[in-house]
């Protein structure tokens, strides 16, 4: 085992390695890049759809104020610089003077303004610009974000396709923006690339943005984005060089077989901004799952080290905490629940929960996700089997299709269930929806466990505004060392998304948004044949 | 009957039919746990209450079930197969751009089976004991026995990554491929390994036909007659025992058009064929009813088209249909 983990860490650490040495060769510009997805987007404005299906293509297309490298770094994009008052309670951002959109017109602070207002209209993660409560723009190329409060959340939101620079001379027209004709045909953009041509179910065809506002780039002429929705499929078009580069790679015995590849690279990298955790949420209101004991003890006796060492063949790191690891926020200082039966047994007998004749002590369910059986259905199954050693008795329900399991779990009719919700970044965007007592509500990817606990809310409030790192840390620690102590999710592991590249690839997308990114800067060391 | 008269009467079992696909469907898929608004929110990575309220209010979904029903049939009857809920699309551009390639897939596929299966199925039953005849009957068992996907998968493994022949997936090599002949080529490509993948199940079932119909009609008098004739081996089989031996196939050929189009789906699951198949199904997962009811009208149409035709050619391949019509 420690083998195949020492493994796993030399790949990542000559990936990493390899990337400067890239980035000392001058880029060549040409060619096309083919990315392989299963993923089959609505349509592609991102202002008021998320989703990483919409979000994806929708970066290349449109472009942000700022963005991110793969250490959170915030780096001028649309903005050349940003400013934010004593009180926190503005955000002045600068703007390139020579930006265009894709048909020629002028991407000035209107745009900007429209794009920030659409979004917070509109947008799914409603707490991504909740603060703000106005935008100025004082010229054409100066923007003013008013906030309600200071709004740490707010560089890394723009950062990425969660807001995105779109053009008001077409989206303001007065239609409904979010069903709005040119969403996906003759979209204008203003990010590295056009949408030239997009046939369901079978490719998403993006073109070369000569009009981009970064001379030079993008370096690719082409993105196809062939959408190809089997998994063994998806590999042998991969091994066969039909593709280059596949993202969200998620099966274990893809990645493990992709691994053997010596044409490809495959790597975890890019996945620290969507921060995406697979856990075991608890009812905290209703049955033995109210008991923290009865959840400690479940805790106890399912094994992170075997899901992501055994089931996930090593492919998978550990969650300790609501924070995914790959984020500046992330503590390990946390109550871990390393394996121990013996605790576990005291404290279901602690609870009342005895040992009947039979030798078992009380029966649960666990629900599952019906996509991802390696992150859902195998990790339910698992905890099925371990937790028969300390007596309870788990029946495995099964649901035929998403939106059978999104019912019963936002009634809140399940005592147990395997979800997989996603960080978003910061945590005030992916992570305090879960936790909060007043976003205890009955609607999926809400706080569906109803745990509420004033003290988490007081951190949580007081962590959203904070803008001094250290101390907003130092909440966010705190935060997680209670969650760990009450327990209302038990979470499991990162998902092992894994991104396969051609070895020829340049500058591969391994940012902390991956390929939720411009992806102007990849480049062809050398053509494919 | 005469010709017109059986078309009228087709027509209205047609139509009961089609009103009895959209009731029933819609009702069921009604009956299923969940609606789009949870799957928008689901695919957007969550949504707030308000949010989905509004998805709901937008498509009408919090009107009593009754209610839906009812603006939903009346609007099939002014020809308004609605908008999907979850494209934001008519539902008819959305199928129309999904019915070409099933077309191509479930026709092509039933062709092949036809003309395989009963060339196979009469070379069996010349020789009813002899090795190819019994290499055939394994065949054809084997093919009808294994699933569809299985078959599909094994498929692209051996002749897709392990001999490199054809193409993974998909109907064509995408915006960086061909044009005119050259597509076509490209396409007829892409087609091999699900054609292959979707006839073999329905060759097997058509050989086992015309094998059996074979070996009846092969020892009925006129044979021995013809034989006694003198006529050769190639004439009495060919002229005088098939013609009378692909009966029972042209009516079966009909009749499973309908299954054709089920066996499609997990056809088109395992090849990223972008058909009707891929879509009925996403559509039920996404509780997208409109597109689903759209759908399964349209499926539900050309299989009754089908079984027309089907009628059509049995009065063409047996003229004692006709005569007994008239009698």
């Amino acid at each position: 085992m420690l083998r195949k983990f020492g493994m796993a860490a030399l790949t990542a650490a000559a990936a990493l390695h390899a990337a400067p040495a890239i980035a000392a060769d001058m880029p060549k510009k040409g060619g096309t890049l083919v990315m392989i997805t299963s993923q089959d987007p609505r349509h592609f404005n991102p202002a008021v759809q998320s989703g990483i299906a919409t979000m994806g293509p929708g970066a290349h297309i449109f472009a942000s104020l700022v963005r991110a490298d793969a250490k959170w770094n915030i780096k001028p994009y649309l903005a050349t610089s940003w400013t934010t008052s004593a009180d926190g309670k503005s955000v002045t951002f600068k703007l390139r003077k020579n930006a265009k959109f894709s048909d020629g017109k002028p991407i000035t602070s209107a745009d900007v303004k429209f794009s920030i207002e659409i979004q917070k209209a509109n947008h799914p993660f409603k707490t991504s610009l909740g603060a703000v409560t106005g935008v100025e723009a004082p010229d054409a190329h100066t923007v003013v974000v008013r906030l309600k409060h200071p709004h740490p959340a707010l560089l890394l939101a723009m950062s990425t396709s969660i807001v995105p620079i779109i053009p008001k001379h077409v989206y303001g027209d007065g239609q409904n923006p979010k069903t709005h004709p040119r969403n996906s045909k003759n979209v204008v953009s203003s990010g590295a690339y056009i949408l030239k041509e997009y046939k369901r179910g079978r490719h998403i065809l993006l073109e070369r943005n000569p009009n981009y506002f970064l001379k030079g780039r993008p370096y690719m002429d082409r993105i196809v984005y062939r959408i190809i929705r089997d998994s063994s499929s998806q590999v042998i078009a991969m091994e066969r060089g039909e593709g280059n580069l596949a993202p969200y790679m998620a099966e274990v015995a893809s990645i493990v077989r992709l691994k053997k590849s010596d044409k490809l690279v495959v790597t975890d990298q890019g996945y620290a901004g969507i921060g995406p955790v697979t856990w075991l949420a608890f009812n905290t209101k209703e049955g033995p799952t109210a008991d923290v004991r009865v959840r400690r003890a479940i805790a106890y006796a399912i094994d992170r080290k075997f899901i992501t060492e055994q089931l996930h063949r090593g492919v998978s790191t550990a969650a300790t905490g609501p924070i995914v690891p790959g984020s500046p926020f992330y503590t390990k200082e946390v109550e871990t629940y390393e394996l121990d039966l013996k605790k576990a047994e005291a404290l279901l007998d602690e609870a009342g929960h005895k040992k009947k004749a039979d030798g078992t002590r009380l029966e649960l369910t666990i629900d599952y996700i019906p996509f991802g059986p390696d992150v859902q259905q195998r990790i339910a199954e698992y905890a099925r089997s371990a937790l028969k050693k300390i007596g309870i008795k788990i029946t495995v329900r099964n649901s035929p299709d998403f939106p059978t399991w999104a019912r019963r779990i936002s009634t809140w009719q399940f005592q147990m269930t395997m979800d997989l919700p996603f960080n978003w970044g910061d945590p005030v965007i992916g992570v305090h929806r879960s936790y909060l007592c007043n976003n205890v509500k009955k609607v999926i990817w809400s706080n569906t466990q109803q745990y509420c606990n004033r003290e988490v809310d007081k951190i949580l409030e007081a962590a959203g505004k904070e803008t001094d790192q250290a101390k907003r840390r130092a909440l966010y620690v705190k935060f997680q060392q209670i969650l760990a102590r009450d327990l209302p999710v038990y979470w499991i592991a990162v998902l092992p998304f894994h991104t396969a590249y051609d070895k020829n690839l340049g500058n591969p997308p391994l940012t902390i948004w991956g390929v939720i990114s411009s992806m102007d800067d990849i480049y062809w060391k050398k053509q494919p044949k | 009957m005469r010709l017109p008269a059986v078309i009228a009467k087709r027509l209205v079992y047609a139509l009961v039919l089609l009103f009895a696909v959209l009731v029933l469907n819609f009702t069921l898929i009604h009956l299923a746990p969940g609606d789009v608004a949870e799957t928008i929110a689901g695919e957007a990575g969550g949504a707030s209450p308000e949010m989905l309220a509004q998805i709901r209010k937008d498509y009408g979904l919090d009107l009593p079930f009754l209610e839906q029903l009812y603006r939903y049939i009346e609007k099939v009857v002014q020809g308004d197969f609605g908008y999907s809920f979850y494209f934001d699309r008519p539902v008819t551009s959305v199928i129309f751009e999904n019915v070409w390639p099933t077309l191509l897939l479930v026709v092509s596929s039933l062709l092949i089976a036809i003309l395989f299966g009963t060339f196979l199925g009469v070379f069996a039953a010349r020789r009813p004991n002899g090795l190819l005849s019994q290499a055939i009957t394994v065949l054809a068992l084997l093919g009808y026995a294994l699933p569809v996907f299985w078959t599909g998968i094994m498929l692209v493994i051996l002749f897709a990554s392990f001999i490199p022949l054809f193409p993974t997936s998909g109907m064509d090599a995408g915006p960086l491929g061909a044009s005119g002949f050259g597509y076509v080529w490209e396409v007829l490509h892409h087609l091999t390994l699900p054609v292959v993948t979707l006839s073999t199940i329905y060759l097997a079932f058509y050989s086992r036909l015309s094998r059996a119909s074979m070996m009846d009609v092969l020892g009925a008098d006129y044979i021995r007659t013809a034989r006694a004739k003198g006529l050769g081996e190639r004439v009495v089989v060919f002229k005088h025992a098939l013609r009378n031996a692909v009966l029972p196939v042209v009516t079966f050929a009909g009749l499973q058009f309908g299954a054709l189009f089920s066996g499609a789906v997990l056809v088109e699951a395992v090849f990223s064929w972008p058909g009707l198949g891929t879509l009925a199904f996403d559509s039920i997962l996404r509780r997208d009813t409109p597109t689903l009811l759209g759908i399964l009208f349209f499926s539900a149409l050309i299989v009754i088209v089908a079984n027309l035709l089907t009628d059509l050619a049995y009065r063409l391949v047996d003229p004692r249909i006709k005569s007994a019509a008239r009698a």
